[in-house]
This record gives C-alpha cells, structure tokens and sequence, in this order.
C-alpha cells in the first residue's frame, strides 16, 4: 500500500531531507534532556538542570545557544582544514546511518536490499572523522584518545557484524524492511500472538549487539578514548563551541540511531504482530500504521537508550588492554559460536 | 637521600637506553607527557613527568611547587596562636587534623596539657575531619576510574560530617578551633545525638561504597595488583599512613605512640591489607573511615565532664627549646618541628606532611605502566595538592 498523495520527486527528497533531521535531532535532544540531564541527576541524588523551562525542559536550547556563541578556538598548530572537518565527518555517519532504517510500511528513507550491510559499514565512517580529530588537534592527549578510539571502535565493529549475521541467517535477508515483516509475521512454535521477536530467539546476539554498541559510541565502560579523567575528554579535547556541539550532537544521534538498528533487528522495529490485525504480509498493512511505527519505534529507541546510559553511569571503565582482550576473546568467539548455532537450527527447522 | 638520587639516576639511565632501543628498532621515538599541572587527576596544579613508549610509562617524575605558599616561612612572623589559620589549609579537607600536631608541640614546649574534655573534643574532631577527608576520596575514586556516580554520594554524604564541625567550630572548612591549652568552646548542645545519627549514615555510605564500587569486576580488574608496594619499598620511601598500611606495615601513629589526645581510651583496629596494591590502599582507607566512626561514637560515650580550657597566660610566650609531634593524619603521618627563641612566633617550623612523601614513591611506582593507570595508582596513593606544596 503507497500513501495516496503522489510527490513529485524534488518534493520527496526535500521531505526526506527534513524527516532525516528529524529522526537525528529529535531522538538527540529527548536522549540528552531525560537521560543525561535527568535520569543522571536522579541517579547522583540531584535534580538536574531545573531553572529553564518547566523542570529544566529548556535547558537544552540554553545550551546550544551557548556552544553557539562560543569563540571559535583553534590551536594554533592543528592542521586547520582537517581540524574543521572532523566533526563533520562523524555526524555525517549518523545521517547516512539512518537513512537505512525503516519507520514504517512506507516510511523509510531508503529500501534497499542490503540494508544491514550498508549500515554496518557506514557507521565505521565515524572512526575516520575520529582518528583525524585526534590527529589534527595537535595535541597529546587528543592523539592518544583518537588512536585508542580507533583501536577500540575497529575492534568492537567485528562483534557487532557478526552479531547481526546471525540475524541475517534467521530472516534470510538483509533488507531491515523484510527482517522487520519476518519478525512481527513470525510465529514461536506455531503461536503467532507475539510475532517472532529475535530478541528470543537471537538473545545471544542481541548481548553482543548492545555491548558493541556500548564501545562504539565510547560510553562506560567502554570510554577509554574520551576518558575525562586521563585523557580530559580525548580526541576532542581542543574542541570548543559550535565544533564540540557537533561531537555531541552526533555522540547522542548515533546513540539514538543504533538503538533504532537494534530494535529493528532485534525487537520487531516499527511493527506490531501482524496476528493482532490479521495482516499476513506488508500489503496488507494499514496506511495508519505509517503514523504508529514511528511511534512504536522511538519508545523502543528510548528502551533501548535507557539500557545504554543506565550501564553508563553505573560502571567504571576498563583499560585500553582489558577492553581489547573482552573483545577478542569474549565477545568475537561468543559471536561466532552464535552464528554455528544459529545455522544449525536455521537447517533444522 | 643517596638512595632516591641513585633510584633516578638509574631510571633516568633505563629511559635514555630504552630510547636507543626504540630509535634502532621500530624507529619512533619516545613521548613525553605533561600529566599536569592542570589535570583532572591531579586534584590541583601537581606537575608528572611521563616518558611514554607508546601508552607505557618509561620514566615519570613529579614536579611540586606549582601551588608553593610558604607556610614554612610565614609562622616565623605570625604569633603561635596565629599559626593554626595557617597550618589548617596544608590538607584542605581534613583542616582540623592539621592544627592539633601544631598545637601538641606548643603545648610540649609549655609544658602544659589540655584537660581531658578537651582532649576528647580534639580527638572526636580529628577523626571527624580523617572521614570528610577520606569520604571525598572515596567518591573521587569512582570519578578517576571513570564511574561517575559514586563522587555525588560522597559529597551528600561528607555534608553531613563538614555540618557537624560547622557546628562546632564556625568554620566549615578551615575550623581553626583549637587553642594552645584547650579549645576555643565546647560542643554545642544537642551535638552529641546528631553525630550519632551521621556516624551511622556515614557507615551505610561506606556499605554503599563496598558494594558500589569495591565490589565492581571492572573496578577490582582496574586496581588489582596494579601499582604495587612492596613493604620494604614503602618503608625505605617513608611512607606513612593507610599507603604503608596497606603493604603490610602494621603502624599506625594513633596506637603506636603517647601522646595528649584521647585514642588510647578507646579500641579500635588498625587495618592492614598484605597486598600492598592500589586495591588494597584504596580498601585500607575505607575500613579506616569505617573505623573512624566507631571511634568517634566510642569516645562520645566516654566523654568526661569539665573545663574545655586548661589556665594559660593571656599572651602566649613558649619558651625556649624544640619539640616534633607528629599525629597520624588523614593522608599519613604528619609532623611539625617546632624552634622556639621563647619570643610570641615560633622561631623556626619545619613541617614534615604526609603526602610529599607519598608522592616521593612516584617515581619508582610508575615505571612500566600504563597511561591509564597512572591515573589509577595516583588516585590510589591520595594526595592533596597543599600537602604537597605546603
């Protein structure tokens, strides 16, 4: 089923152009005001930020007005252009990362039938915009944060694919659409009341998934490379004002943008369980739930955050060789035995 | 002192051959880092030289002096009982503990003791300080391992410590209560009840901070046989307070000396822990601050009536001679030689702090480490940047 209004296509791509900022700023801003501004707060018995707006709600707009004001300060032995561009380069991931992700029967950015493939490899362009952060900054601490960074964030990108691969195997596809339809059309042993959650079935997965995640958006205990103790904040350590908003921005975006990749691939991304409705496939599907999907997954996206910045205030942080002895030896193996089983059981039944 | 030149010399000696060694092999060179003098782990202006071969630390030196105030000449034109607004900014967390060996010395060369409400009250106040002191270590931990959280319960907890002293003396921070002969008042009323109930809030903090922290996989994997002192090692470096406890030195000045304060009246156990790492330092010192509460409530039991103040002349002229006291503080064994010509001033301080010795380990403690646990193994000896510059 299409929508009914046909636009031309200037006008589809304007209005792509406009959900995509959308689907980056919006899960962002709430992730920044509820859970670092809030759910912190009440975490470290305090209140949070409560003088702008109703219960500190406009605390965030006060803050980018302030990043915005800030002198633009460069050091004067940073490789200037490189310098500007890194910031850039790392929130361009974020936008190219959500465009593969569906929101509903007919809203999605792009389709594709590689879905999974191309957000998995778009999301390690971050670790170039990084690495050069790191380097152009001229400054010691901000090279040793970005080569950890880029350690850290290659090391934990294996994991992360071979999680998913999983996935793959069970749906049989890698278009996010069609793993979204093979999970809420699904069925456990015959009951369809639930749809097929890979959650279940692929928890495994699901653990790896979520902890690589963790290390790829540098959170504890997984944030050796922007580490504010040792390293005063790494790579982006020179970083002030409108740049440095940019790093948070796109630290907060990507976390809201994986936690929509893993409830896509993992919770049933925008659908509900096509039983409840007698839906059998996408064409079926009711126009209405192009405006529930987009519902349904931000309050997962939220779910999902929540589990991330939970483990984030709560945890210390490992050191560079412990982080790097988790991921080889835990977490790859762990993957790659989830993959055997999965195969197994994907012929078996 | 030969010993620490030769320790350098050899250090210095390793570095320049470990430099060859890269140059000719891998063809990089070394790093040298600043961890300092602005540094979040430093807790102020503390200066560390770090030759880094990579992320390992190849050669490491402090360098004190960023945040030098004097203290050492400026009692030499202040009146003895003007010293003690001095000498209670040296630990600017745990103040009181600073006056009182101050104080002691005075009383020696006076030849005169506090009566023992007084003695008491000082005691009481000297632990209070140890666990404000402490207490913020115990949450800045958290912070320098990177978990955020615990640093907050710290600081709502040690509130209610710096409360009671505010209360008692008037000045939160700097208390500057005691007096030569005594104390300036006595406890005010209904103080006695209120520090019992902090005494126990301050004891669930500390079960919060065991399970919190002490308890975290990631925590103990970070501190764990990282940073360690072997026993002989801390005693030939002098150092002094829960960092030599926690090797295995059984030591402690509170038990193991005489002196005009009141913890010979009470029992109380010094804690030691054999490994000598940077958990076991960290341990040591909250078992302390556990302790600490327990001693404060004991002695509020057997707080004795009578004068806070013993008969001391109008204007205070301590005779001539020379007296060292030295008290086991907050972050080690602190001392004060005191020189007098018999005049209002002292003639000469010289002020022996604890943490310009545990920092002096620093060098031979951070060879061969990590950058990260540099951060962990500073954090774990605990210094104050006054302590140091004094």
């Amino acid at each position: 089923m299409m929508f009914a209004v046909h636009f031309p296509y200037w006008a589809q791509s304007l209005l792509r152009v406009l959900g995509g900022l959308v689907a980056v700023l919006l899960p962002a801003g709430t992730i920044v005001y509820l859970f670092l501004f809030k759910m912190m707060s009440f975490m470290q018995s305090r209140l949070g930020p409560m003088e702008a707006g109703p219960y500190g709600s406009m605390q965030l707009f006060a803050e980018v007005g302030k990043w915005l004001q800030k002198e633009d300060i460069m050091p004067e032995k940073a490789d200037h252009s490189i310098f500007k561009i890194a910031p850039l380069i790392v929130l361009a991931s974020t936008f190219l990362l959500v465009a593969v992700v569906p929101f509903g029967p007919d809203a999605f950015f792009t389709n594709f039938e590689t879905g999974v493939f191309y957000a998995l490899a778009v999301s390690s362009v971050s670790v170039l915009g990084i690495l050069i952060a790191g380097w152009s900054s001229a400054n010691k601490y901000s090279l040793l944060g970005g080569l950890r960074a880029a350690g850290q964030l290659i090391a934990y990108e294996l994991p992360m694919v071979l999680a998913v691969v999983g996935v793959v195997i069970q749906a049989g596809t890698m278009n996010m659409q069609q793993i979204v339809v093979a999970q809420n059309a699904g069925e456990i042993f015959g009951w369809s009341g639930l749809g097929n959650p890979y959650i279940l079935t692929q928890f495994i997965g699901f653990a790896v998934f979520m902890i690589a995640v963790q290390a790829e958006l540098t959170q504890a205990p997984f944030d050796m490379p922007v580490a504010e103790s040792e390293l005063v904040s790494g790579y982006m350590t020179e970083y002030s004002g409108f740049r440095f908003l940019i790093f948070f921005i796109a630290e907060f975006a990507t976390a809201g943008v994986f936690a929509l990749i893993a409830s896509v691939l993992f919770l049933g991304g925008w659908g509900i369980p096509f039983s409840w409705f007698g839906w059998n496939n996408i064409d079926q599907i009711d126009n209405w739930m192009n405006i529930v999907g987009p519902l349904i997954m931000f309050t997962k996206m939220m779910g999902l955050v929540f589990l991330i910045m939970w483990i984030r205030f709560s945890y210390p942080r490992f050191r560079e060789d412990q982080l790097q002895r988790f991921a080889w030896k835990v977490l790859i193996p762990v993957s790659l035995g989830n993959i055997m089983l999965t195969a197994v059981l994907k012929v078996v039944f | 002192m030969t010993m620490l030149g030769d320790r350098q010399r050899l250090a210095y000696i390793a570095s320049q051959a470990a430099d060859a060694r890269l140059n000719v092999e891998l063809e990089t060179e070394g790093m040298t880092l600043n961890i300092g003098p602005q540094h979040p782990a430093t807790h102020g202006t503390l200066r560390i030289i770090c030759r880094l071969d990579g992320e390992q630390v190849v050669w490491a030196e402090p360098s004190a002096g960023y945040m030098h105030r004097g203290y050492e000449k400026l009692t030499e034109v202040r009146t003895f009982p003007q010293v003690t607004s001095l000498v209670n900014r040296i630990d600017w967390l745990g103040s009181f503990a600073n006056e009182v060996p101050f104080i002691l010395a005075a009383e020696k060369l006076m030849d005169i003791e506090a009566p023992p409400r007084a003695q008491h009250i000082r005691t009481i106040l000297f632990e209070l300080s140890r666990i404000a002191n402490v207490s913020l270590f115990l949450g800045d931990l958290g912070v320098q391992l990177g978990a955020i959280t615990p640093v907050f319960m710290a600081f709502r907890d040690r509130e209610y410590v710096l409360n009671l002293i505010e209360s008692a003396t008037g000045g939160r921070f700097h208390p500057n209560f005691d007096r030569i002969g005594g104390l300036k008042d006595d406890l005010p009323k209904g103080w006695i009840e209120e520090t019992r109930s902090v005494m126990r809030k301050l004891r669930t903090f500390c079960d919060e901070i065991d399970d919190l922290l002490f308890g975290n996989e990631i925590f103990q994997s970070r501190t764990r046989g990282i940073g360690v002192i072997p026993k002989d090692v801390a005693l030939q470096y002098g150092l002094s307070g829960p960092n030599l406890r926690a090797s295995g030195v059984d030591y402690d000045l509170r038990r193991d000396q005489k002196i005009a304060m009141a913890w010979d009246k009470v029992d109380f156990k010094v804690w030691t822990h054999p490994d000598g790492d940077s958990f076991a330092r960290c341990w040591v010192r909250l078992q302390e601050t556990r302790e600490a509460t327990l001693i404060v409530e004991k002695l509020l039991d057997t707080l004795p009536a009578g004068p806070v103040m013993a008969k001391v002349p109008r204007i205070i002229k301590v005779p001539e001679g020379e007296a060292w006291v030295s008290t086991e503080n907050p972050l080690g064994e602190m001392g004060y030689y005191v020189v007098s010509k018999g005049d209002l001033g002292p003639f000469r301080v010289k002020i022996r702090s604890a943490s310009f010795n545990n920092i002096s380990i620093v060098p031979w403690l951070l060879r061969g480490v990590y950058v990260p646990d540099v951060i962990t193994i500073l954090a774990s000896l605990y210094f104050i940047l006054g302590d140091i510059d004094r």
